[in-house]
């Protein structure tokens, strides 16, 4: 799998489009490709749900973990591991690219 | 933080989304058109395609409005139909619009209009539900004694064609008639050679009247097709076996409806018709359930007028005597709908689909000899027996 570069910024990519329903981020592929099946959509569970937001090109994967530090008080090495985890993950659907 | 999966597929109808919320829905059908470049002999809404009612149709800008709306409601899926929705010459800027918001699209065609431009954009841009569409001969001379259009039959198989070639998941659906039906056989096995058709074709074998009630002759003509009283289902008796499936869904709704007229499910969401009139289902075009989202909102037709329109009862002696008290609800089509189409009002009998569920009924062992369905007082016994007999198929 990619490994993500902390100094990049990410943003959505054109193949995907987001939905927020009633709380729930709802990630509805665009483009062909993207889903396994014609009716295949995603959800992301809270740790994506917390980076979600951020994922507009104007920080860098640094300053999300920083961010997320100072919202969640949790662990540093463990909020890098999920953030990296997460972006990984978007990376290897192309639901996200590197601006 | 969660560390379990980020990312995680969901099935919207499976996830539970939409019972939390009191504001959302979750489909929404829109009927882009009236208008059609068939003119099906058996069709209940088809107006012809060059016809002045296009000047009343919403405008693309007003139709994104409603699509915006939807969206904003959480509508995951829109169902295009028509008419022929792909006669609209905006629909691909529509279909990119709802796409684009994020909705899934389903488009009711009968594949004349599919093109090069639009087979590309379906396959670059898939509407992520399967193509319906319709099927009404299996040769030039059948299908164009149905469409009556010539010419079209040739159309229907260039879209066919495209539609393969470039791999756009769609399933075909037929209307079974004395022109076509010697074809049935050669149609399922067409059929079954498509990739997405993960089960047989679906039929339409219910010949509904007009639903605007906008023509005698063109109800004359639907009329002369049903089968008679004493043979109600005729040809289409291979179509009515008893199934699995066909016991559950009659058991889950069977048992005497009461005067309650809409127990159907309609208003849950709505469906928007040409002029831009919102509906609580796709057939039910009376005035009287009708709500103009050109000075309105489909959250104010959904969440205020319908609920305060569909709590009607039934007050027709005759609906009261029979059909509120009929346990074939599960086999029967009577609803406020076709009972407006047939005669106006909302709660009359209508006696054809009456004799159909009371025809199938007795090839099922649920009714015996002349015996109706609202005479009948250990129906539940009845059913049981049926289910049972139901279990032992699957045996």
């Amino acid at each position: 799998m990619t490994e993500i570069d902390k100094n990049l910024k990410y943003r959505l990519t054109e193949n995907v489009v987001s939905r927020d329903i009633e709380g729930e981020i709802i990630i509805v592929p665009l483009t062909a490709g993207i889903g396994d099946s014609e009716d295949e959509l995603f959800s992301l569970n809270e740790t994506g749900k917390a980076v979600w937001g951020y994922l507009d090109g104007t920080n860098s994967v640094q300053e999300i973990i920083d961010l997320l530090g100072k919202k969640y008080e949790s662990d540093k090495n463990e909020i890098t591991d999920d953030v990296t985890g997460f972006l990984k993950e978007l990376l290897s659907r192309n639901m996200i690219e590197a601006v | 933080m969660d560390r379990s999966k980020f990312v995680e597929k969901v099935k919207p109808h499976e996830s539970g989304f939409f019972s939390r919320g009191s504001h959302t829905i979750g489909h929404l059908d829109i009927e882009l058109t009236e208008r059609c470049d068939n003119n099906c002999i058996h069709c209940s809404i088809n107006i012809p395609e060059n016809s002045p009612e296009q000047k009343r149709e919403l405008n693309t800008s007003e139709w994104k409005r409603v699509i915006k709306e939807a969206a904003d409601l959480g509508v995951m899926k829109i169902r295009f139909t028509g008419g022929e929705p792909l006669l609209r010459e905006d629909f691909s800027d529509l279909y990119m619009f709802t796409r684009r918001l994020g909705i899934k699209v389903i488009i009711f065609t009968n594949a004349r209009k599919i093109t090069e431009k639009i087979s590309k954009m379906l396959s670059e841009f898939p509407p992520m539900e399967k193509l319906e569409v319709s099927v009404y001969g299996m040769s030039r001379e059948s299908y164009e004694k149905i469409s009556r259009v010539p010419g079209s039959y040739e159309e229907f198989h260039s879209g066919i064609d495209l539609l393969l070639k470039s791999n756009i998941p769609f399933v075909v659906k037929g209307i079974l008639l004395s022109d076509n039906i010697s074809e049935k056989e050669e149609f399922e096995s067409w059929a079954s050679t498509l990739p997405w058709m993960d089960q047989p074709p679906s039929y339409s074998s219910n010949f509904e009247l007009r639903e605007r009630r906008d023509s005698n002759s063109k109800n004359r003509m639907i009329d002369s097709l049903r089968n008679t009283p004493d043979d109600p289902i005729g040809i289409y008796s291979e179509n009515r076996k008893l199934t699995k499936s066909k016991i559950e869904f009659m058991t889950k709704f069977i048992g005497p409806p009461g005067p309650e007229l809409f127990s159907c499910g309609a208003g849950q969401s709505g469906s928007v018709d040409a002029y831009g009139f919102i509906h609580p289902c796709l057939t039910l075009k009376a005035d009287e359930y009708s709500y103009d989202l050109k000075t309105g909102t489909i959250k104010e037709a959904v969440f205020e007028f319908f609920p305060k329109k569909l709590n009607t009862k039934a007050t027709n002696p005759e609906y009261l005597k029979k059909c509120s008290k009929c346990f074939l609800k599960g086999l029967c089509l009577q609803c406020p709908s076709r009972a407006w189409s047939e005669s106006g009002t909302f709660d009359s009998p209508v006696e054809y689909l009456c004799n159909v569920a009371h025809k199938e009924a007795q090839d099922l062992g649920l009714l015996k000899g002349d015996e109706k369905g609202w005479e009948v007082t250990d129906w539940k016994k009845r059913i049981k027996k049926l289910e049972e007999k139901g279990n032992d198929r699957d045996r």
